[in-house]
């Protein structure tokens, strides 16, 4: 149900986008003034949701610990994923962020009942998965330079190279292209085959896929299929680089959708789950050390609480410990 | 003990049900041995605690304050303020699903919400419902709950119904923690009077007496002087417990259950031996005699207020530094937030073992070291004599307990003091010990016997292994370093893999330490014969 509701709402934005080619008014509205609203909503909200997280005190040092601790010098600890400072930490983190590690551990149960057995069994599908769609991702995303920056870069220009590595198509399909979008049908199929994370899916979760979706395959139609003008689209970014709304000219239907999509998924970013991008950064159970007892954390707000003294005690317990021969402080 | 047989209990479903999660329903008549039973009101009062009152789950009425849904409004804005955790753990979440089958809960009963995921979207519904803007807007849409009765009720079963284990949170990609998101929940139920008696009482015994067991000073002292009879008796050593004494160098922390019950009776005793053997100046305390501390599983304010005691007592006795016993949860408090909350102690200093002059370097601040890392430093400088043939009869496997494995990463000084202290030794399946091990199903306060359904049913995946290790290498001693784990594991075992033991570490070190002037030990510290009696009689 919320797949296809979500399904919708991605169909119903793509057709909105479509009316724009039918006018000037309309082609300078989701060609320019959204597109920048958008962007600046994603940067302002980005930021302005990380400080938040980053504004909120962090009172203990709680690492989910992985790995064994550094205690004995001849025990063996591993920094990876039970930093004991600073370095392992960034070790730690950049594992995480770039590939992913505990993903990677990923398990998955097998009940056997006749025999009465439980098993575990590695599982790399969603690891593989989710590797394969966020590296595409991130080089597409790059690649998009050349559209902003004149004279391209060399490095984007590398970067394309290797990705057009196969040499297969005329323009040349590149390798992260047919990543991105079969990576994220992966994705999709698996929330709506595997029935425990059907289970758990909300909408959105349908929404970001569909709309990704839209976006990679919309993308890959424009260069592939229509043929866009990249002249009259580089004048257009280039217009809203330096502030001057232009409608972009010579472009279709796609090249509107892709852009609005886009847009959306700018506005929706930062109000959403895709938050976790930056939230892995934050989480305190992986980007702290497990040095605690080596190095005191301070909590800035620890309350003054103050137990049971040994004072109090005694004196409730006064006749008792005397009658079993305790030496009292307070005679 | 459940009714049903371990045939029966074990035909799950891992299957979700057609009905969505969304809907609250929890029918608590129906479900008897699954839930605990609420707070008292006595330990209630005691503690300060909010709403204290007769009430039952299965009531229709919770007899809640009038405006509880503006007190739990309140108290979540007010912790999304102070825990950068619960922050970024009610927004990050993907729902990947890669923790969903890693909770021994989900795994043991087949019900959804005991997916870590949807534990903690029960929580999480209400955060985007009162506190995003999306979820305002879009509700069900973006994932956005009104927080009704039905809710809290649902609150109720299932955070107490997470053991605070953290294996999910290995898992996670985000490194989301159901233990923070659980006990964020339960503060919150806190403020309205939701809780259960089996950590109410605790905690009310613990700060009062000084233990969760309620145990007065001078029955500490009776209990501890029976158990040194007992061993004198049994096995003709003499150890003599040291107790409140000023200007010892170590005071000596240990969990309650460790001089209260078997089998953790003899992993005290072992204790004892130890100290006895290498003549370390310790004392223990009749006010800080309690090393557990169900705080944690209350509030934060409750952990450092029975906390405290620990690091004052410490100062009162003017030690020099402090050694913890064998107990889990324990040591997550002591690790993790006990410097933090009753910090910094400038009275201590740095430990450093008189016996090997080991400088503890990873205790430098807390001033606390682990009885494992003390103990594996005297075996790797032999500084004690070790017979491990005197623990022959036993086949032993090491259970990970929780707390120690992910949060202080202590893997290898207990399996380095095992391989020290016996022969056979055996490691449960890879997937189910040091990070990845599976919880007793009995820690966080649902130890007690009106749950022991739920608490078998997550103990599927422990026993499970320990049964493959039974049936595999003929495994007869499960050896742990948590005294939860030594209470709530026997009758796991005796369901899952019957025939195999609970021990703690140090009962098997005291088995095989030689100790100065012994005569020939015949008996082990349970007053069994060292030999295994089937082996007498099958030996040509």
């Amino acid at each position: 149900m919320g797949a296809l509701v979500s399904l919708v709402a991605v169909a119903v934005l793509a057709l909105l986008a479509v009316t724009a080619v039918a006018s000037d008014n309309l082609r300078l509205v989701f060609g320019a003034v959204i597109p920048g609203v958008a962007f600046a909503v994603f940067l302002v909200g980005v930021v302005a949701r990380v400080t938040r997280w980053a504004r909120a005190p962090v009172p203990f040092r709680i690492p989910t610990t992985a790995g064994q601790q550094k205690s004995l010098p001849w025990i063996k600890n591993s920094e990876l994923d039970n930093p004991s400072g600073t370095l392992g930490v960034v070790g730690r983190m950049f594992l995480e962020v770039l590939f992913f590690r505990s993903l990677f551990r990923n398990t998955k149960v097998e009940l056997i009942t006749d025999k009465e057995k439980v098993n575990y069994i590695g599982t790399k599908y969603l690891w593989a998965a989710a590797m394969a769609f966020h590296w595409s991702m991130l080089i597409v995303v790059f690649r998009h330079f050349r559209f902003f920056v004149e004279p391209v870069p060399r490095v984007v220009e590398i970067i394309q190279s290797l990705d057009g590595f196969f040499q297969v198509g005329v323009p040349v399909i590149y390798a992260t292209s047919v990543l991105l979008i079969v990576s994220l049908g992966y994705l999709l199929l698996r929330r709506l085959a595997d029935a425990k994370v059907k289970y758990i899916s909300l909408p959105t979760d349908y929404f970001a896929l569909y709309l990704l979706l839209g976006i990679a395959i919309s993308g890959f139609l424009m260069r592939h299929l229509e043929k866009v003008d990249i002249v009259n689209v580089k004048a257009a970014i280039a217009g809203w680089a330096s502030f001057q709304l232009v409608a972009p000219e010579g472009v279709g239907a796609l090249y509107f959708i892709h852009v609005f999509l886009v847009s959306v998924l700018f506005v929706y970013f930062p109000f959403s789950k895709l938050l976790h991008a930056p939230g892995v950064f934050l989480s305190p159970t992986r980007n702290l050390a497990n040095n605690n007892r080596a190095k005191r954390h301070v909590n800035p707000w620890n309350p003054p609480i103050v137990g049971h003294t040994y004072a109090e005690w005694e004196e409730e317990f006064h006749d008792k410990l005397v009658a079993s021969g305790f030496v009292l402080d307070k005679e | 003990m459940s009714e049903k047989s371990p045939q029966e209990l074990i035909q799950i479903d891992l299957n979700p049900p057609r009905k969505k999660w969304m809907d609250p329903s929890v029918d608590f008549e129906s479900r008897r041995g699954t839930w605990s039973y609420p707070g008292g009101v006595k330990s209630i009062e005691y503690m300060g605690f909010a709403n204290p009152r007769e009430w039952s789950p299965t009531d229709e009425d919770w007899k809640l304050p009038e405006n509880w849904q503006q007190i739990i409004h309140d108290g979540f804005k007010e912790r999304l303020g102070k825990y950068r955790s619960l922050r970024v753990f009610m927004e990050t979440c993907v729902r990947c699903g890669a923790c969903a089958d890693k909770c021994h809960f989900f795994i043991g009963s087949g019900d959804p919400k005991n997916m870590p995921v949807l534990r903690s979207e029960l929580l999480r519904s209400i955060y985007r419902n009162d506190f995003t803007l999306a979820g305002k807007i879009l509700g069900a849409f973006a994932g956005g709950r009104k927080l009704t009765l039905d809710v809290l009720k649902e609150w109720f079963y299932y955070f107490f119904q997470c053991t605070e284990c953290r294996r999910c949170s290995v898992y996670c990609p985000y490194g989301i923690d159901t233990a923070e998101v659980t006990m964020m929940a339960r503060e919150l139920m806190m403020l309205v009077g939701v809780n259960i008696n089996w950590i109410c009482e605790p905690v009310a015994n613990c700060h009062r007496t000084g233990n969760h067991l309620g145990i007065q000073p001078h029955t500490f002292k009776d209990n501890i002087e029976f158990l040194c009879e007992e061993l004198e008796d049994d096995l003709g050593i003499t150890v003599n417990p040291v107790i409140n004494k000023k200007g010892a160098e170590v005071l000596f922390i240990i969990p309650s259950a460790d001089y209260f019950a078997d089998p953790g009776t003899y992993t005290f005793i072992g204790y004892l031996m130890l100290f006895q053997q290498i003549g370390l100046d310790y004392t223990m305390s009749a006010y800080a005699s309690e090393g557990g501390n169900f705080g944690l599983f209350t509030s934060h304010d409750t952990i450092k207020k029975l906390n405290y005691k620990i690091y004052h007592e410490a100062k009162r006795l003017g030690v020099k530094w402090i050694i913890g016993g064998e107990c889990g949860h324990m040591w997550r408090v002591m690790h993790q937030y006990m410097d933090t909350m009753n910090g910094p102690t400038d009275f201590l200093e740095v430990p450093r073992s008189p016996i090997t002059g080991t400088v503890f370097e990873n205790a430098r601040s807390t001033k606390m070291v682990h009885i494992c890392e003390f103990t594996a430093d005297l075996i790797r400088n032999k500084k004690i004599k070790l017979d491990p043939s005197r623990n022959d009869k036993y086949r032993v496997t090491f259970h990970d307990s929780c707390n120690p494995s992910r949060a202080l990463g202590l893997f290898e000084e207990p399996r380095y003091i095992l391989k020290n202290v016996c022969n056979n030794f055996f490691e449960m399946p890879e997937n189910t010990i040091r990070e990845h091990t599976f919880c007793c199903a009995g820690g966080a306060g649902l130890g007690n016997d009106e749950n022991m359904e739920m608490r078998l049913r997550g103990g599927l995946p422990r026993g499970n292994a320990l049964k493959h290790v039974r049936d595999a290498h003929d495994v007869n001693l499960m050896s742990c370093i948590c005294a939860i784990d030594r209470a709530t594991l026997p009758p796991l075992a005796e369901y899952w893999a019957p025939g195999v033991e609970i021990s703690g570490v140090h009962e098997l070190v005291a088995n095989a330490l030689v100790m100065d002037g012994e005569t020939e030990r015949t008996k082990n510290l349970r007053g069994e014969s060292l030999k295994a009696e089937t082996e007498e009689t099958t030996d040509v």
